[in-house]
Formats: structure tokens, sequence, C-alpha cells
């Protein structure tokens, strides 16, 4: 029954998938980095509306009565568990200095910053780095491939979707044994996520005419600043 | 004659501006600016509690003589802006700007607990277009990079590109725009801006 009703969700789902793919491709030209435009803007649509009508407001509420020092520790306390990723990350893209620099934060923030919830290393100057299995990959030469949009998770590349799920296998959160305790710093951390991107979100629909195609090419960017630590090649522009 | 003098004084002061632009180099300048809007910013309730009109008209009078807007709108406008007319270059570049100020003037507004840090950048002698680096720094969350291209003019270095965590603010534009000319040429595009830029007007408080 169970497998029955999965197998007709999938299936519905290309169905949509399909539709929506078809129906795309006759009003625009679509980008060569998105190839599959037409799911994307489904995806999209779906991830819009579950904003609009739970995940936003809950942020919203989320936002408005934790008062910020508990914004703060709970940021720095998930940032401290993945500051151990990022170490991984650093060693495994051969920068060595940047590997160390993150087991000392993890060494500092879990004993003197309290399980992470001060950052203590940051005022020291051991610089936070931003990294993740995609940017690995990206070193290591993988190409990004088809761009897509995810309901819930949002914007990856096919290279980062890879990433991402490798990132999930490992994450400690996901890891924890006693299920609604995991569910609930899972849950957490999407919501403090959401939070702290509330303000851009006036931002972005005042600046964008089509927001889907806004929001794919400031994520392309975006990845390839991180990719490159923050400092890509200039591509010299022409006018 | 009255008028003449005022003019004069005008004048005598526009230069003024540009002589103290130039002696400044694009980090001091750019931190400057910075630190003088953030200051203001800082000290208004109602620019934090969200009047992007009353940010507008800060941005309008302590940032926007830095930027070069016609650079800006040729940047995001692309290959087709050189088949433009001279009279629709300056409506597109007029309409940009507004919605760009907009764009600014809205972040400024969430402008809360962040403290801003200037990167040390190296400007050889002779260079005429640099990045300056700059980072928003908030409790709890990493550090957003916040970079400023600027290309040096005759009378000073004019800001031309602004990226956000890599994300330029202007280039982001390219596809959106293209698509609009390729749909509906040029002055279509025009309209497609004027349009939102008054939508925007009437809707904000």
């Amino acid at each position: 029954m169970r497998a029955n009703l999965s197998r007709q969700l999938s299936a519905s789902l290309c169905v949509g998938a399909i539709i929506a793919a078809s129906g795309c491709a006759t009003t625009t030209e679509s980008d060569p980095a998105d190839p599959f435009e037409g799911f994307n803007r489904a995806m999209f649509t779906v991830n819009e509306g579950l904003d609009k009508v739970a995940i936003k407001p809950i942020a919203q509420g989320y936002d408005a009565v934790t008062p910020l020092p508990v914004k703060v520790g709970v940021g720095n306390f998930f940032g401290n568990i993945w500051d151990s990723w990022t170490a991984i990350n650093n060693l495994l893209q051969g920068k060595g200095g940047d590997a160390l620099s993150d087991v000392g934060r993890v060494l500092v923030n879990s004993t003197i910053g309290i399980g992470g919830v001060f950052d203590v290393a940051s005022e020291m100057g051991l610089t936070k780095h931003s990294e993740e299995f995609g940017q690995t990959l990206a070193r290591w030469g993988v190409g990004d491939g088809p761009y897509f949009y995810w309901p819930l998770i949002g914007p990856r590349t096919t290279r980062d979707t890879f990433g991402w799920l490798v990132d999930t296998y490992y994450d400690p959160v996901w890891r924890v044994d006693k299920v609604p305790l995991r569910n609930s710093l899972v849950a957490l951390r999407y919501i403090d996520l959401r939070a702290s991107l509330l303000p851009s979100d006036k931002v972005v629909e005042e600046a964008a005419f089509d927001k889907y195609i806004y929001i794919r090419d400031a994520y392309l960017q975006h990845r390839r600043n991180e990719v490159f630590d923050g400092d890509p090649p200039r591509i010299p522009v022409n006018y | 004659m009255k008028r003449l003098l005022s003019l004069f004084f005008f004048l005598a002061l526009l230069s003024g501006a540009a002589v103290a632009a130039t002696e400044r180099s694009p980090d001091t300048l750019v931190q400057q600016v910075t630190d003088d809007v953030l200051n203001i910013v800082r000290q208004d309730k109602d620019i934090q509690s969200g009047d992007t009109k009353k940010a507008i008209a800060l941005v309008d009078a302590k940032v926007l003589p830095y930027f070069d807007f016609q650079r800006m709108t040729a940047l995001a406008v692309g290959r087709n802006w050189r088949k433009a007319t001279p009279e629709q270059q300056k409506r597109l570049s007029e309409e940009f700007k507004k919605l760009l100020v907009r764009t600014y003037s809205n972040a400024l507004t969430s402008y809360k607990d962040q403290t801003i840090s200037y990167k040390p950048s190296r400007v050889e002698p002779g260079e005429t277009d640099v990045v300056v680096k700059t980072e928003i720094v908030q409790p709890g969350s990493k550090p957003v990079q916040l970079n400023y291209a600027l290309d040096k003019q005759a009378d000073g270095w004019k800001v031309y590109d602004v990226m956000v965590a890599g994300v330029s603010l202007v280039t982001n534009y390219r596809s959106s725009f293209a698509q609009e000319v390729r749909d509906k040429g040029i002055d279509g595009l025009v309209t497609m801006l004027s349009e939102r830029n008054k939508q925007l007007e009437s809707g904000s408080k």
C-alpha cells in the first residue's frame, strides 16, 4: 500500500514536471545553466506557497518572541556543530591552515564558548569559514551541472545537490539518536535560518522583476564566490 | 546679479566637492560614506522602523554623488546597451538609478545590530579600477561580504558595482533585462523599469 502510494506520488510528480517543463519551453528562451526551468519554476511556486502559509509566519513568530542574545546563541550553537564539517572540507581541499583554524574554533567554542553558544573563537581572531562538500567537489574539478530548485531546500546546482546529500549524511544534527529531539533541532535550525533571511525579503521582493530568475542568478554568482573563498577572478564585463 | 552670484557659489561648491573627492583614496571614500550614512541611520528611528522614503532621501543626499549610474546601467543591460539611442540610454539610467537607490535604501532600513568591518585594500598608484572590500558582521551568523567596484574618473572615484555575498546587484539583472529586450525591445525595458518604479513609489509609505 505504502509502496503503491509513493509510486503514484512519484508518477504524478513526474507528469507535473513534464507538463510544467513543456509549458515553459514555449514561453521563454531557457538559460543553458537551467535546462529544467519548467520543473524548477513549478517547485519554486510550491516553495513560495509553503513559505507564505507556514515557514515565514513561523520564522516571524520566532523572530518576534526570541530575544537577540538567544537568537545569537542558537546561530552560534549550530554554527559550531557545522564548523567540524568545515574543518574536514578545508582539509579535503588541501587548505591545512584553514582546517587547523576550524578545529581550533570547535575546541575553543565547545569549551570556553559553553557548548558553542558563544563564538569566543571569532573574538580571538579565528575567522569563521564557509565550506561544505559541494565546494570541495568544485575544488576537485566537478562542474556545476544543471541548476535545480528543490522543495524546502531551495536552489542547488547538480553538484551542490550531491554535496548537500553528503553534508546531510555527515550532519551531526541528523545523527542525534532520539528522533523527537533530532526533529526539533532540525526544525529549530531551519526556522532560525529562515528568520535570519527575513530582512532581505523586502529587498528581493522590490528589486526583482522575475523573482525566480533573480534568485537563480544570485545563487549562481554566490556559489562561484563561495568556491573561490570570496575572491573569484573578475569576469571582464563588456557592453 | 544675485542669481549669477549664487550660481557661482554653487559651482564653487561643486568643484570643492570634486577636489575633495579626487584626494580621497577609494577605500577611504567607501569608509567615510558608509560611516556617515550609518551614523545617521543609527539615530533615525523612522528609518529603522522601515521608512523607505526617508532612507531614499538619505541615500540621494549622501551616496548618490559617488555612484556612476550610467555605467551601472550599461553593465546591467549588457550587449543591448550599444543598440540603445542616447535618449533611451538616458531614460534607462534614470529608471535603473531609482530602482537601485530603492534597493539600497530597503537594505538600510533593515540595518540593526550589524557592524561593518573594512578589509585592508591596497591600491597601487596609477590603478584606475579597484574593488574595496568590506564585511557586514552580525552576531550569530557568518559575516557577509559587501564589496564595491570603483573606477577613477575626472572628478574622483565612482562606484560602478556593488556586490553582496558575491552577488552583483547590477549584473544580476542581466538575464531578465536581456529577456525583456528580446521580447519587447529597449523601449519595453524602459517601460518595465518605469512601471515598477511607479508601482513602488505609490505603494511605499
